[in-house]
């Protein structure tokens, strides 16, 4: 058996070798062959990477009406659009304004407890007031604010996508606040 | 510092992570040459050698080659969908359109089913080779047992991916298709033997408990079979598809290669 280590026998050209031209240029067309290969296996998996990207979502949109104020009471927490839209809409005597149902500390959905006044987060206990101000437990800040105003017809409308943070003084900004 | 494309492939040769990889030296020997292949888990499940008939396209067809490369098209297109698919009655057949209309590349789930009759007939076209050449000769007897076997579980899986779009075509042909399975000896309510199987003049085996309602989850084509469908067509038959081709490749090697001519 051949030492692995020992330098290989020097190759003999064959005959064939050394008379054919033919199986260098043949083998340079390997290089079109690896190009056309890496082409096309590059080209279905950019199209399975856009397969994983569906043209159609079925999630509700970001700017929504959400009725009359006249619908809301004064003092209530509304739920109504807590599980499509994750938003709590609260009707107090100046006006309206609309929370953020994602708690500030790891992103669960807290509740309002009527009885007690307070949104209370299941998952580690942060409470928050009716205002969305934070007052116990791990959250570090006051639930988020969305934009809400009124439509042309008189309905409310809310846009989740421009958001209002108190920390940042943000809550002064008349859009995150409906005076009515 | 002067680049120095040596010294930079050496220095990733050296490395451990390259070592940990790749445990000899590249091709300078023998022995080199063929522990290249023996140590590399894709290459091992290569022949040492293939015998220049096998190679020759007009005696194999390259059918069982081919079926396998049309297996792997579709694991691979059959995740794809996964991704899409629910398989639920609520779901099932909004997810098919949502397929073709909603989702970029919607060709995916036709090469799915292209794909599947792809399989049938390689399948069968290898079958028919391996008849035809009388490679199911010893010793040969036990890889022949395995592809039959092999070729059940083809048909399996078409008959069970058939159902999964959930339309009228699916729902009808699983229904007739599963009637089938009435008339099994003994063990279908309807076939022969079945009556035979009773404590006085109760049955045994009946319409709510023979293979029929195993198969179906129901004593019709319902939820319950679309679900029992998705587990096979997805996991269950896949799993001993892949098991039984790994000894199938196996046997192959064992039993002395590609048969050449006779």
């Amino acid at each position: 058996m051949t030492d692995s280590q020992s330098a290989p026998p020097k190759p003999v050209p064959s005959v064939e070798e050394l008379s054919a031209p033919g199986r260098r240029k043949f083998l340079s067309w390997f290089f079109v062959a690896w190009a056309s290969f890496i082409a096309a296996t590059g080209g279905a998996l950019s199209l399975v990477l856009r397969f994983m990207f569906p043209n159609v979502l079925f999630e509700p949109k970001d700017t929504f009406k959400a009725g009359y104020p006249d619908d809301y009471e004064v003092g209530l927490v509304d739920d109504r659009l807590k599980e499509k839209y994750g938003v709590w809409l609260v009707r107090v005597a100046e006006g309206m304004y609309a929370l953020s149902t994602v708690c500030t500390h790891l992103g669960c959905t807290p509740n309002w407890l009527e009885t007690e006044k307070k949104f209370k987060c299941p998952c580690h206990g942060s409470g928050f007031y009716l205002s969305g101000i934070n007052f116990e437990g791990p959250a570090p800040r006051p639930l988020e604010r969305f934009k809400i105003g009124l439509a042309d017809d008189g309905q409310i409308l809310v846009d989740k996508s421009i958001k209002f943070q108190q920390e940042k003084g943000e809550w002064n900004n008349p859009e995150s606040f409906l005076t009515l | 510092m002067k680049f120095s494309y040596d010294e930079f492939k050496k220095s990733v040769t050296k490395s451990q992570i390259w070592k940990s990889m790749f445990r000899h030296g590249y091709s300078t020997g023998d022995r080199d040459r063929a522990l290249t292949v023996l140590t590399n888990v894709f290459f091992h499940l290569h022949p040492v050698k293939v015998r220049k008939s096998g190679a020759r396209f007009g005696f194999t067809w390259c059918a069982g080659g081919l079926s396998f490369f049309v297996f792997l098209t579709l694991v691979v297109s059959g995740i794809l969908l996964m991704f899409y698919y629910r398989p639920t009655v609520e779901y099932a057949y909004n997810d098919i359109v949502a397929l073709r209309e909603h989702i970029p590349f919607g060709i995916m789930r036709e090469l799915h089913r292209w794909g599947a009759h792809a399989m049938v007939i390689t399948v069968w076209l290898h079958m028919f080779r391996v008849f035809m050449t009388g490679s199911y000769k010893p010793p040969r007897e036990f890889n022949w047992v395995i592809g039959v076997t092999l070729l059940v579980l083809t048909m399996l899986l078409s008959f069970t991916g058939y159902l999964l779009p959930w339309d009228q075509l699916a729902m009808w042909a699983v229904t007739v298709g599963s009637n089938m399975a009435r008339a099994t000896p003994f063990l279908g309510h309807e076939g022969p033997g079945a009556s035979l199987l009773a404590i006085g003049d109760i049955q045994l085996v009946h319409a709510g408990d023979d293979v029929r309602f195993a198969l179906l989850g129901g004593r019709f084509v319902g939820a319950a079979t679309l679900l029992r469908f998705y587990i096979l067509h997805c996991v269950a038959i896949p799993v001993a598809v892949v098991l039984l081709m790994a000894v199938h490749f196996w046997r192959i090697r064992k039993d002395g290669g590609i048969s050449g001519p006779l």
